[in-house]
This record gives C-alpha cells, sequence and structure tokens, in this order.
C-alpha cells in the first residue's frame, strides 16, 4: 500500500483541497449530459465549508467527486497536492479509505454490525489491528457519547444516535476531510441540533468539514457557502461569525 | 498481519453466515449431500469391485478351468426320454492337458456329486468333490487342522476324506470331526482333515448368513473332499437325475472340472489358446466351457472402471446441482447487501476486499458442507453395509477427490457473486436501498 499522507500536505491553512476547471459529464445514450462544469474551488485545512444548491444543480456530483467516489471527466483534482483524477479505482479506494470521512444524510450503518463493528469498518481496510481498532473505536463511541452502548445494533438506537456512530466511524481513520451530506436531513430538529454541534466541535478541533445541504441554518454554521446552480459555482459566501 | 486478515476475513464469514443460519444451512445441505452421495457411491463401487476381485483370486489368476457342461443338443431333444446321457471331461482329456501343453504345471481333475451325509443322527446335503491331493495347491482350498488328500490315499484308494469347515459346523457341532467316521451315500469315511475356503474372516461372515438361507433351498451346506480314485470306484460314472419335464433319466459324466494351472500369468492366454485347440478336437459336442479367471478379473475391472465413472458422474452432477444452488443463493445475497457493500467501497474497501469477503462465505460454507458431508458419506457405507450385507470400502482417494471437488465448487461458483459484488458501482449501491 502507498502511504499517501507522506506526499499530502495538511497543515492548519494549507489548500488540502484544489479544483481547477473541473467538469463531469455523463453519456445518455448519444446525448451527454453536462452535470458539473468549470468548478474551481480550493478549501484549506481546517476549514468549514458549505455547499448548497437545490436539487438538480450538481450537489451529490460534486460530493461524489470530492469523496474519491467517481472521477471527474474534464480539468484537475488535487488532494492534499496528489492528483487523484488519474488514479485507479484501487488508489481511489487507498485514498477514500484514509482521507475522507463520510456522513450520509440515511446514516448507511450496517444493520448486522453493533456499533463498534460498524465503526471498525474503514480502520479494517486500512490494516489496523483488531486491539487497536477496538480501541479506537470505543474511544471515538465515547466521544459521541455512545460508550454505554457499544454493543447495541444501529437498529436499538436512535436516528440522532444512529448519526452520531456514524460520525464516529468517519472519524476513525482521522480523515483529512469529513464530508456531510445532509447530515440533518432525516433527523428532528433536536438531534439535528445535536449533530450539528458535535460537527462544530469537530471543526474547532482543526478538522476539515464539507457539508452538503439544503438548509440554511445548518449551512449558517459554516464559515464559507458554496452555492451551486445547474452545475456552476455561482456564489461564495463567507459568513461572518 | 496476513494471519490476521484471514482470522479477521474468517470471522466475518461466519458472522455473516450465521445471521442467515437457515439459509445458511440449507444451501450447505446441497455440498453435503453431493459429497456423502461422492464418498458413498464410491465406497459401494469400491466394496463391490473388491469383493468380485477376490471372488476371482479364489479361483486363481494363472489357472484355467475347464468345466463340464451339459452339451447344447440334448438340451434340444430333452423333451424325448433318453435313457443314458454320456458327456463331459474326461480323465484322458486330463492327461492330455498334461502331456501335450507344454508350460502347463498342476493339473487337477475335479469330479463333484451331490450326496447326502451322516453323522451320528445328523443328516445333511453335501457335495463330494473328488479331488487329487495337490489341489490346495491351486485353489483357495486350505488345510486347517489334521491333513490333505495323500498320494497314498489315491493309490489305495482309500476312504478317507477332509471336511470342510462348514460342513464342521453343521455336523460335528462341539466334536473333534478329527478321526470320526461320517457316512456319505452308502459307505463310511475316516475325517482326516478340515479345510477352509479361504477369504479373511469376511467370507466366514457372509457364510454363516448364508448357511440359513441354503439349508431352506436344500442346497449343500459344504464340500467333503474325496481321493478321485476312491470316488470313481465308489460312485461309478454314473449318476440318476431325476426333473420335472424329464423324468428320470441317467448321466455318464467321468470329471465335472479341469483346473490346469501355469508357471506364470503371461502363459494363460496362449495356454488357454491349446487348451481349446487341443480339447475341440476330441469334443464335438460342446459339452465344456473354459473359464479364465485372469480373464474374468479384466473383465471384472473393466467394468468396475465403468461402474465407478457413472457413480461418480451421478455423485458429481449432484455436487454440480449443489454448486448452482449455492451461486444462486450467494446472487441473492449479494443483491440484498448492494449498500452495504456501497458502504464498504465509500469506506474504503478495494475490489478485492469485497471479492475475498464473499468468495471467504462461499467458501466457508462450502468446506463445512465438505466436512459434514465427509461425516455423512463415511456414515452411509456403514450403515448399507450393516443392512443388505453390500461390501463398502472408503478410500482415502475418495474422501480427497470430495473434498477437493466441494472446494473446487466454492470457488468456481462463488467467484461470479463476488465478482459481480466488487464490480458494482459504489455511488449506485450506495444509492440502493
Amino acid at each position: 500500500m502507498i502511504d499517501y499522507r507522506d506526499t499530502l500536505t495538511f497543515e492548519k491553512g494549507r489548500p488540502v483541497l484544489v479544483m481547477r476547471n473541473l467538469a463531469k459529464s455523463y453519456q445518455l445514450g448519444t446525448v451527454e449530459l453536462q452535470v458539473l462544469r468549470d468548478i474551481n474551488l480550493t478549501i484549506t485545512s481546517g476549514e468549514y465549508v458549505a455547499i448548497m444548491g437545490p436539487s438538480g444543480s450538481g450537489k451529490s456530483t460534486l460530493l461524489n467527486l470530492i469523496g474519491c467516489l467517481d472521477r471527474p471527466t474534464g480539468g484537475e483534482y488535487l488532494l492534499g497536492g496528489q492528483n487523484v483524477s488519474t488514479l485507479d479505482d484501487n488508489q481511489l479506494s487507498t485514498i477514500r479509505g484514509a482521507y475522507v470521512g463520510f456522513v450520509f444524510q440515511s446514516f448507511k450503518l450496517i444493520a448486522q454490525l453493533n456499533i463498534i463493528e460498524n465503526i471498525e469498518i474503514p480502520m479494517y481496510y486500512q490494516g489496523y489491528s483488531e486491539q487497536e481498532s477496538a480501541a479506537r473505536a470505543m474511544e471515538l463511541a465515547q466521544m459521541v457519547g455512545l460508550g454505554e452502548r457499544t454493543r447495541h445494533r444501529p437498529s436499538e438506537l436512535s436516528g440522532g444516535q444512529q448519526q452520531r456512530v456514524a460520525i464516529a466511524r468517519a472519524l476513525a481513520n482521522d480523515p483529512l476531510i469529513i464530508l456531510a451530506d445532509e447530515p440533518t436531513g432525516n433527523l428532528d430538529s433536536a438531534s439535528g441540533t445535536d449533530i450539528l454541534k458535535i460537527l462544530d466541535r469537530l471543526h474547532s478541533q482543526g478538522k476539515t468539514l464539507i457539508v452538503v445541504t439544503h438548509d440554511e441554518h445548518v449551512a449558517a454554521r459554516a464559515q464559507r457557502v458554496i452555492r451551486l446552480l445547474d452545475g456552476r459555482i455561482v456564489k461564495e459566501e463567507i459568513n461572518q461569525r | 498481519m496476513v494471519g490476521f486478515r484471514i482470522k479477521r476475513i474468517i470471522k466475518l464469514g461466519i458472522k455473516s453466515l450465521w445471521m442467515h443460519r437457515l439459509r445458511s444451512t440449507l444451501t450447505a445441505l446441497g455440498i453435503i449431500f453431493g459429497v456423502s452421495s461422492v464418498i458413498a457411491m464410491l465406497a459401494i463401487g469400491e466394496g463391490a469391485s473388491r469383493d468380485a476381485q477376490e471372488k476371482i483370486a479364489q479361483l486363481g489368476s494363472r489357472n484355467i478351468i475347464i468345466r463340464t457342461v451339459q452339451p447344447p443338443e440334448d438340451k434340444s431333444v430333452a423333451g424325448q426320454q433318453q435313457i443314458l446321457r454320456e458327456y463331459g471331461l474326461t480323465y484322458d482329456d486330463a492327461e492330455r492337458f498334461q502331456n501335450g501343453i507344454p508350460g502347463v504345471q498342476v493339473i487337477v481333475p475335479n469330479r463333484r456329486i451331490s450326496q447326502q451325509a451322516l453323522y451320528r443322527n445328523k443328516r445333511a446335503a453335501i457335495e463330494v468333490v473328488g479331488t487329487v491331493p495337490w489341489y490346495p495347491e491351486i485353489s483357495s482350498v486350505k488345510t486347517k487342522f489334521g491333513r490333505f488328500l495323500s498320494s497314498i490315499d489315491m493309490h489305495y484308494k482309500t476312504a478317507v476324506c477332509v471336511v470342510d469347515d462348514r460342513v464342521v459346523k453343521e455336523m460335528f457341532g462341539f466334536d473333534d470331526p478329527l478321526g470320526q467316521d461320517i457316512k456319505i451315500g452308502t459307505d463310511y469315511y475316516r475325517v482326516v482333515g478340515v479345510a477352509t475356503e479361504s477369504a479373511g474372516g469376511k467370507n466366514e461372515q457372509a457364510d454363516k448368513d448364508a448357511t440359513g438361507a441354503k439349508k431352506a433351498a436344500g442346497a449343500n451346506v459344504g464340500n467333503i473332499y474325496i481321493p478321485v480314485t476312491t470316488v470313481k470306484d465308489r460312485f461309478g460314472e454314473t449318476t440318476l437325475q431325476a426333473s420335472s419335464s424329464t423324468g428320470m433319466s441317467l448321466e455318464r459324466i467321468q470329471l465335472q472340472e479341469i483346473i490346469v494351472q501355469v508357471k506364470d500369468t503371461e502363459l494363460v492366454l496362449p495356454t488357454r489358446q491349446s487348451v481349446e485347440t487341443l480339447i475341440s478336437r476330441f469334443h464335438k459336442k460342446n459339452d465344456y466351457e473354459i473359464v479364465v479367471p485372469l480373464e474374468l478379473m479384466r473383465q471384472a475391472r473393466d467394468v468396475q472402471r465403468i461402474f465407478t465413472i457413472v457413480l461418480g458422474s451421478i455423485a458429481a452432477i449432484s455436487l454440480l446441482v449443489g454448486g448452482i444452488g449455492i451461486m444462486n443463493i450467494m446472487m441473492a445475497t449479494v443483491s440484498e447487501r448492494t449498500q452495504e457493500i456501497g458502504i464498504r467501497r465509500a469506506l474504503g474497501a478495494k475490489k478485492r476486499d469485497i471479492v475475498i469477503q464473499f468468495l471467504s462465505e462461499t467458501l466457508l460454507l462450502t468446506l463445512s458442507g465438505g466436512i459434514l458431508g465427509i461425516v455423512l458419506g463415511s456414515a452411509i457405507p456403514f450403515a448399507v453395509s450393516h443392512f443388505s450385507q453390500m461390501r463398502t470400502v472408503i478410500t482415502s482417494g475418495s474422501l480427497i477427490l470430495a473434498f477437493g471437488i466441494s472446494t473446487a465448487v466454492g470457488i468456481i461458483f462463488g467467484l461470479y457473486p463476488a465478482c459481480r459484488a466488487a464490480n458494482m458501482d459504489p455511488i449506485e449501491s450506495l444509492r440502493h436501498e
């Protein structure tokens, strides 16, 4: 396994993510569907960024590209100085596991595994030892306030608790960026606020957060809001706090 | 590191199989029955083969047996009363073989007559075998106690006999047969030895079971060996035959069989040719048959090979069906767990990791099925032997074969679903609910 961490720079204030003229299109039969075009975006380490836009604006596609789940059809994408647009599936998987922590709207926990085992998944693919990953998973579970319920299955938890497990899982490999896709979308407002507080805490600890949302309250917590429309960045706002 | 990963993979596999216990068990059943049927069928086939081989080997692989048979012409005119029918092998034939064929080592002329034997008040149907002192050398008959017939017995046509151990069991009970007198036909004979037809303990077992049936059918309980010269003098060559279709008829037969033994198995087939040429010149009536155990053995082996192939194929097909069942279930599992695959891929799993995960599940299923199949497959032949008296032999080769096939089935039929899982688009599979 190549250790990309050596080649990546992630000290505070340095860019972790750079997109230059990034484009993504899909071939639908004979028609080429341009989903994203001319995306120029730089996110520095420790930043809290919200990506907003109506449905169909290309939010999800951008999220997939940032998370290395997909490859751009044009332009350049550098994650910590490494051009990931040219990497193959294997290398992308490694990058994904090591540097991106996903938080999904519908939590995406594996129903058959208990909380600790769910948190352990990313570490398993990074080759942590059993003891190491168990200890770290326990630590993370306690950090999100679920230290007492580690042997429970996701179905035995409330939505807010499940999302906290998902955040713990996203933190497992100490990633460069945490990518949250509508993290409060499936939650009631109390649980939602709870989750946003955790995200705030992570940000204050120096984590780089990228949140995709259409909720202005969520976006208001970020330092910077990027607005997408029809596959382009139409506006960038700096939130004054 | 690698060991740890393998341990984790196995743990994960067991866990997800355990989560679907019923489904896993049903899937494994296909392999269990496949493997056990391979083992059981091969064991039955092998047992039958060894049985046949041993029975033929008892006849002697260097022997050529020439037997008297009722000539076909006699059969066709059976409706018409024939007062005396004379056919079969003669003492002259034995002499001709002895002198006329090179490479011949031993000649044993045998005369066989069905008779009643009486000891004290015990009566039994036996077969008198008029034979020569060197009969044990070329047959599976061995002297157990006392002695076999001697050349002095032959020369003086003495009234001695050697009884076989089945006769001992039937007629003498706990008495020591040696030195006792036994009445066969109209005369008394002194028992000088006890013979046994060797083939190990198994045959005795079979005989024990068979005696009851034989007695009921009125067949012979065993053989009594008497010098052939004595038999010729005392019983003559003419026997009275009674049958429902022809009524009474007289038959004159000198010898029922002549056994020719050659020095080497390679001489068996050429000698058979010579025997045939020689005998056909003197027996126009076609009242003989030539049996070559070596040929029978080869034929039996050929038949056995076909038998094994057929049985093996049937069993292999059942394994194949089991494999297809496994593939079917794994395909269902993969599509059921699409989202899990997506999650794992998003969290850093490579395609290879997904392949390994699903393949290891399939392999765990087929390997445990294989092990249970071996246990069951080893038990079936025992049950078959116990209930049907059929001989079965489990060879280590068949165990290895069955286990190997089940592993191969696991890999072959597990690979496709596993690759399908790995090649799913992570974005699509994440979206899958």
